[in-house]
C-alpha cells in the first residue's frame, strides 16, 4: 500500500475541487474528511485493522481488580455504580459488575 | 412466443415458497441469523444464529397429489451449538454467534456438520433414532433398576419402533487454536481434513484430532505496527485436497498449494486487479476489502465479493477478473454515511448455482441480486412479507438513481440500510435459494410451469 502525503497544500484541495465532479467516491471522501479532519491519514491502515482484530474486547481487567483489591486492604471494594452501565473512570468494575452473558435457553424461532 | 413460456424472457421467475421466523418487528439479537448452508444434496438446509444455535430443515419428500409443489423444508433438528464465553485472562467477551456451517458429504446414516464461532470449531453429528429397546429384566419400563430379588424369569429386549427423534451431539471440539477471530471455515476434497482461517492464521486440522492443528498460513508481522492486511475468507478447491485460496482486506487473493511447503506463505497464484491511481480514495482500500471467496462446482473459477461488486476470476488469470459486476454501484455517493454507520464493513457473502451459470449475492433493504453469467442479464429481488403468498412471483425491484422516480422505483435514499440481506444459500442441483433476511430465512424457488 502506499503511503498517503498529508495533505496540507491548496493545489491538493483544489485537486480535490475538481475530482468532486468526476468521481463520486472523491466527493464523499472530501466530504468525510470535512467532518473529521484529523481522520488518519493512512487510509484503511493499521488502525482499522487493529480495531477489527481487538473485537470483543471487555474493559474489566483482573489485574486491575487485583491490584486495587490488594490496595484497599482495610477499606472496601469499590462498590457498583448504582447504573450498572456506567463503569468508567477510577472505579474499578467488579465481576459482578459486568453484564451477564446468559446462553439463550430460548428455541430459536426459526424453529417454532 | 412459444408455447408454455409466457410473455416473459427465458430468464427465470421466482416464487416465494417458504418463510420462517416471526413476524414481530424489534428483533432480539439472538434471533439474527448469521449463516445459512444446503447441504451436499440439498435435503437439509442449516442456518446459524447471534445466539449460538443451530436450527435444520428437511426437504419433505414430494408427494404424487402435488406434482406441481415441490418438497417444503420443515424443522428436522435444532441445538444449541456455541454458548457466550469470557476469556478472563485477555478480557475478551467471545461471542456464540456461529460465523459459519459447513456440511461434511454424507457417509453413513447420519449427517455431520462442522460449526464455528470466533474461536471454536464444532463437529456435530445429527442422527435419527425411529426404534427403543423395551423389555429389560434390570430395569422397569420407566427405567427405574428394578430389585433383583423379584425377577423370576429372563426376557430378551426387543427393538420397538418408536417416533422419530432426532438427536444432535457433539463428536469433537476443536478448540484453542485461533487467537484472532475465525471467519471461515472449509472442508477439503479428502473427507479427512478441514481448514479453520481466522485473521492472521489458517489451521489445517484432520477430523479425529482435536488437540493439534497444523498452521499452514501465518501472516502476522513480527512488528503488528507493520501490519496492513488481513485474512477475510479461505476455501478449499473442490477437488484437488492440495490447493486452497484466500482472500485478504486488501482485495487480493492468493492460492496456495500444499504440496509446496508446510507453511504456505509463499503463494502458487496471486491474483489482483490493477487500479488506477488516480482513482484512490480515502474508501478504496475499504471497499476492496473481499468478503466473501467461493470456488465454483467446477473448480475453474473463483467468485469475490467486495462491498460493491461481484467479480469472478478464472485461475489461470492472475492480473484481473473475467467479469466484474455491479451490485449497487449508486452506494458510491453514499460512502461516506455508509462510513459513519459501519454499513461499510457490512460482509456480504456470494454463492454460485449449481450449474455456475447464475451467481447471487445480497445488499440492503432485503433486497438481493443474481447475475446470468451467460446472457449477461441481472435481477433484484426482494425478501419480503409482503410478497408471500405461496408460489407468489418476486416481482424485479429497481433504484431510482436520481432524477425522476418511476412508479415502482425506490430511490437510494430510501432504502433501508439496517435490512441487509449478507447470507444466502443456493441448492446444489435445483433453483431453490435460501435468503437470510435478519432474524427471517426466506426459501424461493423457480415457477414450476
Amino acid at each position: 500500500m502506499s503511503a498517503e502525503v498529508p495533505e496540507a497544500a491548496s493545489a491538493e484541495e483544489q485537486k480535490e475541487m475538481e475530482d468532486k465532479v468526476t468521481s463520486p467516491e472523491k466527493a464523499e471522501e472530501a466530504k468525510l474528511k470535512a467532518r473529521y479532519p484529523h481522520l488518519g491519514q493512512k487510509p484503511g491502515g493499521s488502525d482499522f485493522l487493529r480495531k477489527r482484530l481487538q473485537k470483543g474486547q471487555k474493559y474489566f481487567d483482573s489485574g486491575d481488580y487485583n491490584m486495587a483489591k490488594a490496595k484497599m486492604k482495610n477499606k472496601q471494594l469499590p462498590t457498583a455504580a448504582p447504573d450498572k452501565t456506567d463503569v468508567t473512570g477510577d472505579h474499578i468494575p467488579t465481576p459482578q459488575d459486568l453484564p451477564q452473558r446468559k446462553p439463550s435457553l430460548v428455541a430459536s424461532k426459526l424453529a417454532g | 412466443m412459444i408455447p408454455g413460456i409466457g410473455a416473459f424472457t427465458w430468464d427465470t421467475l421466482w416464487c416465494f415458497s417458504q418463510v420462517k421466523g416471526t413476524m414481530e418487528t424489534g428483533t432480539t439479537e439472538a434471533d439474527i441469523i448469521s449463516t445459512v448452508e444446503f447441504n451436499h444434496t440439498g435435503e437439509l438446509l442449516a442456518t446459524g444464529d447471534k445466539g449460538g444455535r443451530v436450527v435444520i430443515f428437511q426437504r419433505e419428500q414430494e408427494s404424487k397429489n402435488q406434482v406441481h409443489r415441490r418438497g417444503e423444508y420443515n424443522v428436522y433438528s435444532t441445538f444449541q451449538s456455541h454458548e457466550p464465553e469470557f476469556d478472563y485472562l485477555k478480557s475478551l467477551e467471545i461471542e456464540e454467534k456461529i460465523n459459519k456451517i459447513r456440511w461434511l458429504p454424507q457417509q453413513n446414516a447420519a449427517y455431520f456438520l462442522l460449526s464455528t464461532n470466533d474461536k471454536t470449531v464444532k463437529l456435530w453429528k445429527v442422527s435419527e433414532r425411529d426404534k427403543r429397546p423395551e423389555g429389560y429384566n434390570l430395569k422397569d419400563e420407566e427405567g427405574r433398576l428394578r430389585d433383583p430379588a423379584t425377577i423370576t424369569t429372563l426376557r430378551v429386549p426387543v427393538l420397538r419402533p418408536m417416533d422419530l427423534m432426532v438427536e444432535a451431539t457433539p463428536r469433537r471440539v476443536f478448540a484453542n487454536a485461533h487467537t484472532y477471530h475465525i471467519n471461515s471455515i472449509s472442508v477439503n476434497s479428502d473427507y479427512e481434513t478441514y481448514m479453520s482461517a481466522d485473521d492472521l492464521r489458517i489451521n489445517l486440522w484432520n477430523f479425529e484430532i482435536t488437540n493439534q492443528s497444523f498452521n499452514i498460513v501465518d501472516i502476522k508481522p513480527a512488528n503488528m505496527e507493520e501490519l496492513t492486511e488481513v485474512i477475510t475468507a479461505a476455501e478449499f478447491h473442490p477437488h484437488h485436497c492440495n490447493t486452497f485460496v484466500y482472500s485478504s482486506s486488501k482485495g487480493t487473493i492468493r492460492l496456495c498449494d500444499m504440496r509446496a511447503s508446510a507453511l504456505c506463505d509463499r503463494h502458487t497464484k496471486f491474483f489482483e486487479e490493477p487500479e488506477d491511481p488516480s482513482n484512490r480514495s480515502f474508501f478504496s482500500e475499504i471497499i476492496s476489502s473481499i468478503s466473501d471467496v467461493k470456488f465454483s462446482h467446477s473448480g475453474r473459477y473463483i467468485m469475490t465479493r467486495d462491498y460493491l461488486t461481484v467479480k469472478v476470476w478464472d485461475l489461470n488469470m492472475e492480473n484481473r477478473p473475467i467479469e466484474t459486476y455491479q451490485v449497487h454501484d449508486y452506494l458510491r455517493s453514499k460512502l461516506c454515511s455508509l462510513y459513519e454507520n459501519d454499513c461499510i464493513f457490512d460482509k456480504f457473502e456470494c454463492v454460485w448455482n449449481g450449474s455456475d451459470s447464475v451467481i447471487m449475492t445480497g445488499s440492503y433493504n432485503n433486497f438481493f441480486r443474481m447475475f446470468d453469467r451467460n446472457t449477461k442479464r441481472d435481477v433484484t429481488l426482494e425478501a419480503s412479507r409482503e410478497n408471500s403468498k405461496p408460489r407468489a412471483i418476486l416481482k424485479p425491484r429497481k433504484v431510482c438513481v436520481g432524477g425522476k422516480r418511476r412508479k415502482d422505483e425506490i430511490s437510494v435514499d430510501s432504502l433501508d440500510f439496517s435490512k441487509k440481506i449478507l447470507h444466502t444459500a443456493w441448492h446444489p442441483s435445483e433453483n431453490i435459494i435460501a435468503v437470510a433476511a435478519t432474524n427471517n430465512l426466506y426459501i424461493f424457488q423457480d415457477k414450476v410451469n
